[in-house]
């Protein structure tokens, strides 16, 4: 990214996109290759898969209750008849989302912080103190509060599927930024006195022209990173509200919700913990090696090694 | 001494194998076995069940109830009524007589006195007596001769049966606790973890917390009786483990209150050394209907009397969601043994049962679909009916728990099959009982169009749970939210029954009474019932003589248990 291909070596190596120079060394590394394959592959049956699989998710079959896995049901069925494969897809569509969804909301809050801290000094210390003071902020509690204050309205406003989810990705969202935050300010402290920094600035560079065209596109590897492990987060914290009961009406399928009405019957069918348990984790996992193999193919100085 | 036992319990069986009952102390040991382990065996001194039930091993009432909630005579002769002559006409004293010839385990004589010592003992000052709401409204105890007891109360009691009736308030011995009255009676160790009783085992050993050994009391009223030499009592543990040890391995006879799914017990009677035993009481679960709006819309006035529902207030609709439910399917998924369907808001004692609503026990989706049409309620575009731009839709909340959440989902179906939307919410148990009248939340509150969860009453005289229904128990913003009539049902008619039963004494017009009230809250469907639910016990299949009580201790019959070889 910093390093501008020299004029003289057009004529030994043709430009080569500098996103292809990541693609290649992250190719290198084995885990992110598996991981960034298996989180395709969870997008897609999470989008596709219903399609495919029509079976109503909340549909209730009570002849067809406690089934082990067949050919209408391969996943089997819950206790009340529900086909299991269906509320795994349908329940991944919500979790997936809601991770996404919160974590672009948390990167774009922790950028911006981050970014306002690091490169006007002036803001920094309120802008660093209101982190430390999210960062103290307990999260289940303060969900509890919110989800009570606001649910009605929200409801009101976008339905009970709707409003809760707004609901839970805005405050997953607003109570994540905070490692972004430090993290590109730390970043952008130290390439604030870089020479090709300062050299832009010598020549008037505005603030939001300097911030825009120097100092985002270099803090992109961290943000990049810290959005993967974002994700990650996001999906275990609905997780913990849906385990906790919290959250999503009790009939909208989402992985932690499938989690935790499974845990009842642990010990007769392990299998439907399982399912819902190894999805998350997996992704999860998935989420992590991608972000892991893009931190090093983000940075230059790895790359090529 | 447990040697002894055990050999003289082993040579009896051999000796009388075929004859199991014959002869007291015959039958060896029983064990027992209850997950939640007694601290005392004063249930004076704790309000605990477990306690209560160890203790009426030992203890006896005057009179107790059998396994249909009916009185039967236990230290008295008879049961004392107005036909009887028994309680006065105005209601305000009440005439047991002991039965002749009863003594104390040392073998010392119950008389009269001991029974009015117990009154004495818990209504002392400073003594922090546990079961002292059983003696409300006493102002004397008098013992004209060595058997009789009168009870004097300061108020007409339509109701006079609490002291001395049932495990919570047995008689004790005067001469063993003469000394432990008021702020002593904690201090007194031995009398409250060794107590001389009339009943038919007689504690050896007592460890808090842990076993309680006990043996045959050598004067028990019946010489026959207990069939068994010995008991050990072991306590804690959990529902599960004390389900296993009788069901699967018969390490224990008997395990008391084994509140599991019913796939897990189905799953430990296949074993095939016992059986579950289930007794019901009057726990219902039930899905209230509101009477009121509780649109957010309302601010302050939502679901208060002010703003009567738009659409539940139309009994078709309330009577066509009733029918639209499978109660036995309900009882199926959620409770097994431990429930049972039933139509009625006061299911039990047998006597209170009504049996003019059970027709809601058959599901008629059809019926109920002709209904709502009738009612003019025609299904729109998408399923959902409506009548003059009012949509049938529903919001059902309960507490968080995996059997109402499966209730819910279930409930939802049939509904929506019917044309009615339904939106589920569950909140958690603490918060929903909780009672803050600052959440939105609390089933008082009631900010939901139906709810669901069950309730029950103590002990088996049903006035004042029927009593909740009361237009004057509505709970509004006035009264901080407090009050019983959660569904805000008001009626006239209904007030009027609850002041006449009031001032009825005798005991059928008091059921009569009570039968009405609940037909009237089921015929107008404004509590929809659904699961009468039960308590489930285990015993091992060489136990016999096991009879289930919910309204007493479930220990109440011991003497009667004998072993099936």
């Amino acid at each position: 990214m910093t390093d501008m291909p020299v004029e003289e070596t057009e004529i030994i190596r043709p430009p080569r996109n500098q996103w292809l120079d990541v693609w290649d060394q992250f190719k290198t590394h084995k885990g992110a290759l598996m991981g960034a394959a298996f989180f395709v592959f969870i997008l897609l049956a999470v989008t596709i898969g219903p399609l495919i699989w029509t079976i109503d998710p909340t549909y209730i079959d009570i002849r067809a209750r406690n089934q082990g896995p067949s050919l209408g049901h391969p996943f089997g069925t819950d206790q009340l008849g529900r086909d299991t494969l269906a509320r795994m897809l349908s329940g991944g569509q919500v979790s997936v989302a809601v991770g996404v969804a919160a974590m672009a909301l948390s990167l774009v809050v922790g950028t911006f912080i981050g970014v306002l801290a690091g490169y006007f000094r002036r803001l920094d210390g309120i802008l660093m103190r209101l982190t430390d003071l999210f960062l103290a902020l307990p999260l289940l509690p303060l969900l509890l509060v919110i989800i009570m204050l606001f649910r009605d309205a929200l409801r009101s406003a976008f339905g009970p599927e709707g409003g809760i989810f707004i609901l839970i990705v805005g405050v997953i969202g607003i109570t994540s930024w905070m490692q972004t935050a430090r993290i590109v300010r730390g970043d952008v402290l130290a390439l604030k006195e870089r020479e090709f920094v300062l050299a832009a600035r010598s020549i008037g560079t505005p603030s939001h022209r300097m911030i825009t065209r120097h100092v985002l596109p270099n803090v992109l590897s961290p943000i990049m990173v810290s959005a993967t492990l974002g994700i990650a987060n996001a999906i275990i914290t609905e997780s913990a509200l849906s385990f906790l009961g919290l959250g999503f009406p009790s009939d909208f399928p989402t992985w932690g919700r499938l989690l935790f009405d499974s845990t009842d019957y642990l010990q007769q069918y392990p299998e439907r913990v399982i399912w819902p348990g190894l999805a998350i984790s997996l992704t999860v996992l998935s989420v992590n090696y991608m972000g892991d193999g893009l931190r090093d193919a983000l940075d230059p100085r790895i790359r090529g090694r | 001494m447990k040697l002894r036992h055990a050999l003289l319990g082993a040579a009896a069986t051999l000796a009388f194998a075929p004859a199991a009952m014959a002869e007291r102390g015959s039958d060896g040991q029983v064990n027992i076995i209850y997950w939640q382990a007694p601290s005392t065996m004063n249930p004076y001194l704790s309000g605990g069940t477990k306690d209560l039930e160890a203790a009426s091993l030992v203890l006896e009432p005057l009179a107790r109830y059998d396994q249909d909630g009916n009185m039967v005579p236990w230290l008295a002769e008879t049961i004392p009524t107005v036909e009887n002559g028994g309680v006065t006409e105005d209601l305000t004293s009440i005439t047991w007589k002991l039965k002749p010839g009863l003594k104390w385990a040392d073998g010392s004589p119950v008389t009269s006195a001991d029974v009015k010592f117990s009154w004495e003992y818990c209504t002392a000052e400073g003594g922090g007596c546990a079961q002292s709401e059983k003696y409300n409204d006493v102002v004397d105890v008098e013992t004209p001769d060595e058997l009789t007891v009168i009870v004097r109360f300061g108020v007409a009691k339509p109701f006079p049966y609490g002291p001395f009736v049932g495990a919570q308030a047995p008689v004790i011995q005067a001469a063993q606790f003469a000394e432990c009255l008021g702020a002593k009676a904690p201090e007194c160790t031995d009398a409250n973890f060794k107590p001389q009783g009339t009943g038919p085992f007689t504690v050896v050993d007592f460890r808090p917390n842990d076993v309680i050994q006990l043996e045959a009391n050598p004067n028990y009223r019946d010489p026959e009786k207990p069939a068994f030499a010995s008991v050990l009592f072991k306590g804690g543990g959990d529902a599960t483990a004390a389900g296993r040890s009788v069901l699967e391995t018969s390490e224990f006879d008997y395990a008391w209150n084994l509140q599991l799914a019913p796939d897990v017990l189905a799953n430990m009677v296949s074993a095939g050394n016992g059986k579950i035993v289930s007794g019901f009481g009057t726990l219902v679960e039930r899905i209230l209907i509101n009477m009121t709006d509780p649109s957010p819309e309302l601010g302050d006035r939502r679901s208060t009397v002010d703003t009567p529902h738009p659409f539940l207030t139309d009994m078709a609709v309330r009577q066509a969601l009733s029918m639209a439910i499978d109660r036995e399917l309900l009882v199926e998924i959620g409770y097994g043994d431990a429930g049972r369907p039933t139509c009625n808001v006061l299911p039990a004692p047998e006597i209170y049962k009504s049996t003019a609503n059970d027709g809601c026990l058959v599901q008629d989706i059809e019926r109920a679909k002709a209904l709502l049409d009738e009612a003019g309620w025609v299904p729109g575009p998408d399923g959902v009916r409506a009548k003059d731009g009012v949509r049938l839709s529903l919001l059902y909340q309960t507490s968080t728990n995996a059997v109402r959440q499966d209730f819910q989902a279930l409930i939802k179906q049939w509904w929506e099959e019917i044309g009615v939307e339904t939106e589920l919410r569950n909140i958690d148990a603490s918060v929903f009982f909780g009672g803050d009248p600052g959440s939105p939340d609390t089933f008082q509150k009631f900010y939901a169009d139906v709810e669901m969860y069950a309730n029950n009453f103590d002990g088996t005289d049903p006035e004042s749970y029927m009593a909740n229904w009361l237009c004057k128990e509505i709970p509004s913003p006035e009264t901080q939210w407090q009050g019983n009539n959660i569904n805000r049902y008001c009626s006239e008619a209904y007030d009027a029954l609850v002041a006449e039963m009031a001032v009825t004494g005798a005991l059928e017009e008091r059921a009569e009474l009570a039968k009405a009230m609940n037909d009237m809250l089921m015929q107008e469907y404004v509590i929809l019932p659904l699961v009468d639910r039960g308590r489930v016990s285990a015993h091992s299949n060489t136990l016999g003589g096991v009879v289930l009580n919910t309204w007493d201790s479930e220990l109440w019959n011991v003497a009667d248990w004998y072993r099936i070889e």
